[in-house]
């Protein structure tokens, strides 16, 4: 049901696991919403294009009604293949982007973590003639994106396929991020030791991650997530006042980070 | 938040790396639960690695087409190979988030990279996918392609019955697209017969609409095999219905030649185009069904994404001249071009059956071309 898999994990060859993001409906559907937005923005100025033919030749004596009709039919012919082929283009070229999949970040994998095939491409936009039902409400899809594992349309199932957000990743600059300057506690070795001794990594991982992600928390959340934090490792290893004074909660799990990532040495 | 209550000694973080990689295969150093690594240590030690990765991915991407030399393709792969090393390590002496997305989001891209879905190395060659391809695919899926004859068969004898019985029926069963189809067929053939025709006027707009309609109701007929065929099977049978009910009106009033030279040219490629369509979803609704493997669902998919491409290309394609045929042929009605018409029609037909049949086989076998 919805939100049963978030990611999915990829187990390779050589034994690394590692996991992709899967994009929720919703980002689907407004990556779909600008698609159809370019689907008729082309399909528009398609037509454009060829009523401005149309009109130029219609003067023209014998061959221009035929002319015309012949606007008429290619403005037709234009429109589908724009609205059949567009998703296999963009995603073709793109490795598995459309212009809206691009703005919100997603991408179109195969569904073991591989390249996308152009067979693939092919198949999973052809379905959308499928998804689409009844009429371009787009139940289908949407009822089997709601109810599937990995949030896939018929056209992702048929095709081995399914969309996944992408991530702008950098590593982080620890520098910036750890205690800035000189950190207190370097002062006191052998409490730092006893920290680095009763920490364990996931103690150490809460600290680290609620630094790196300090500046995403509201005000009050901050402070309630580093009053609790820092309360636990006043516990774990108690400094003494001289190193402590003046440290607001956040620069005492800073300091901890820093102690347990950095100045880590034997 | 839980405290482990475990005290091993935290080791120096590199030290403790080196000397347990030595040490020890990765599944047990997983188990060892108090060891940080030296996360600044490492992430400046390997950055320059990773970003090395990362811009050859970004180079990639900007050109999927893009063979790499083989000198290059190998430092992907060594750089690869080190991210990957590296995303085990962070995950089980640091677990710090932000770098370990980092890195599993270059580790996925260079995964995918250098891991295709496989079946797509071999270069499209137009003429062999002609002479070869598409017929010998048509053929190995034959059975599928007579149920959806068979299918259409049945529709088209319901039809020709239901009118039989009951005539007033015609009206209900003739969808709105098709109204004109409601006039009494010797009234048409007269007034039609009568028509000048103009070889171009309206001719553009009716063979587009023509294409891009068929097209649409054969992908639609191959597509709905999703749900177990029912739906493809569904649409063979309306639509035979149709062409049942249509035949047995025209003919029933007489005019049996007149239906022939009308059909004939364009339907002798637009009908098994239909079939090849329901012929597709045929075999997506045995795909669905598993009937006769041990393949789970996404690997049967898998097995005959091939095959449903070049039948759903090669009915398009037939659809294509289907429907330039009808609109500059077949709606010319004039009783001194009717045996062309009819001879048309008849030697399209016998053509495409002869491609379909023997197209692609090996003379002295009489078997599939590889």
């Amino acid at each position: 049901m919805l939100g049963q898999t978030t990611s999915l994990e990829v187990r390779t060859l050589e034994g690394v696991t590692f996991s992709v993001p899967i994009a929720s409906p919703f980002s689907r559907c407004l990556a779909l919403a600008v698609d159809f937005a370019v689907v008729v923005a082309l399909t528009l100025l398609i037509s454009q294009f060829i009523g401005i033919f149309q009109s130029s030749v219609a003067e023209i004596p014998v061959i221009g009604s035929i002319l015309s009709d012949f606007g008429a039919g290619a403005t037709i012919l234009l429109q589908f293949i724009v609205f059949t082929f567009y998703g296999m283009v963009t995603e073709w070229l793109w490795s598995g982007q459309t212009v809206g999949k691009r703005l919100f970040k997603l991408r179109v994998i195969d569904d073991r973590g591989l390249s996308l095939g152009v067979k693939q491409i092919v198949i999973r936009n052809l379905f959308r003639l499928l998804d689409i039902l009844p009429s371009t409400f787009y139940l289908i899809g949407s009822i089997s994106c709601l109810i599937t594992k990995r949030c896939q349309r018929i056209g992702d199932i048929a095709a081995g396929t399914l969309v996944i957000r992408e991530i702008e990743a950098k590593p982080p600059e620890f520098e910036e991020m750890l205690a800035p300057g000189e950190n207190s506690f370097s002062t006191k070795p052998l409490l730092e030791a006893r920290l680095r001794q009763n920490t364990s990594p996931e103690e150490a991982r809460i600290a680290l991650d609620a630094v790196a992600r300090r500046n995403e928390l509201s005000p009050d959340n901050r402070l309630h997530l580093f009053s609790q934090i820092a309360n636990h490792f006043r516990e774990v290893a108690e400094f003494p006042d001289e190193v402590t004074a003046g440290l607001s909660d956040e620069q005492y799990v800073r300091n901890v980070a820093d102690t347990l990532f950095r100045r880590a040495r034997v | 938040m839980e405290i482990a209550n475990e005290s091993t000694p935290a080791l120096a973080v590199s030290c403790t790396f080196k000397r347990q990689s030595r040490l020890a295969s990765t599944e047990s150093v997983l188990h060892i639960p108090h060891v940080i690594l030296d996360l600044d240590k490492f992430i400046a030690k390997e950055r320059p690695f990773w970003e090395e990765l990362a811009e050859l991915l970004r180079v990639q991407s900007e050109d999927a087409g893009r063979t790499p030399p083989l000198s290059e393709a190998r430092r992907f792969y060594y750089l690869y190979q080190r991210a990957a090393a590296d995303l085990v390590k962070l995950k089980t002496f640091a677990g710090e988030a932000e770098t370990a997305r980092f890195l599993e989001n270059i580790v996925a891209k260079a995964y995918s990279q250098l891991h295709s879905s496989g079946g797509e190395s071999m270069p499209f060659r137009p003429l062999n996918w002609i002479t070869k391809t598409f017929p010998c695919t048509f053929r190995q899926h034959w059975r599928a392609f007579a149920l959806s004859i068979g299918t259409f068969a049945i529709g088209a004898l319901f039809g020709a019955a239901a009118l039989k019985i009951n005539y007033d029926l015609k009206a209900d069963f003739i969808p709105p697209q098709f109204a004109h189809l409601n006039e009494k067929p010797s009234k048409r053939v007269e007034r039609e017969e009568k028509q000048d025709f103009d070889a171009f006027q309206g001719r553009h707009t009716f063979s587009s609409q023509l294409m891009t309609h068929n097209t649409k109701v054969t992908i639609m007929t191959m597509v709905s095999g999703f749900f177990w065929g029912i739906f493809t099977l569904i649409l063979l049978f309306y639509n035979g219905t149709i062409i049942g009910i249509v035949m047995f009106d025209y003919l029933s009033d007489g005019e049996g030649i007149f239906l022939t030279a009308w059909l004939l040219p364009h339907g002798s490629f637009e009908l098994p185009a239909i079939f090849i369509g329901g012929q597709a979803g045929l075999i997506i609704a045995r795909a669905m069904f598993g009937w006769g493997t041990n393949l789970k669902l996404r690997q049967r998919l898998a097995r005959i994404r091939g095959d449903l491409l070049t039948l759903i290309t090669g009915a398009a394609l037939l659809l294509i001249w289907a429907g330039i045929v009808e609109s500059f042929l077949s709606q010319y009605h004039s009783d001194r071009f009717y045996p062309w018409k009819i001879g048309f029609g008849s030697i399209q037909l016998l053509a495409l059956i002869l491609y379909l049949s023997l197209s692609g086989r090996h003379r002295s076998t009489g078997t599939p071309a590889a």
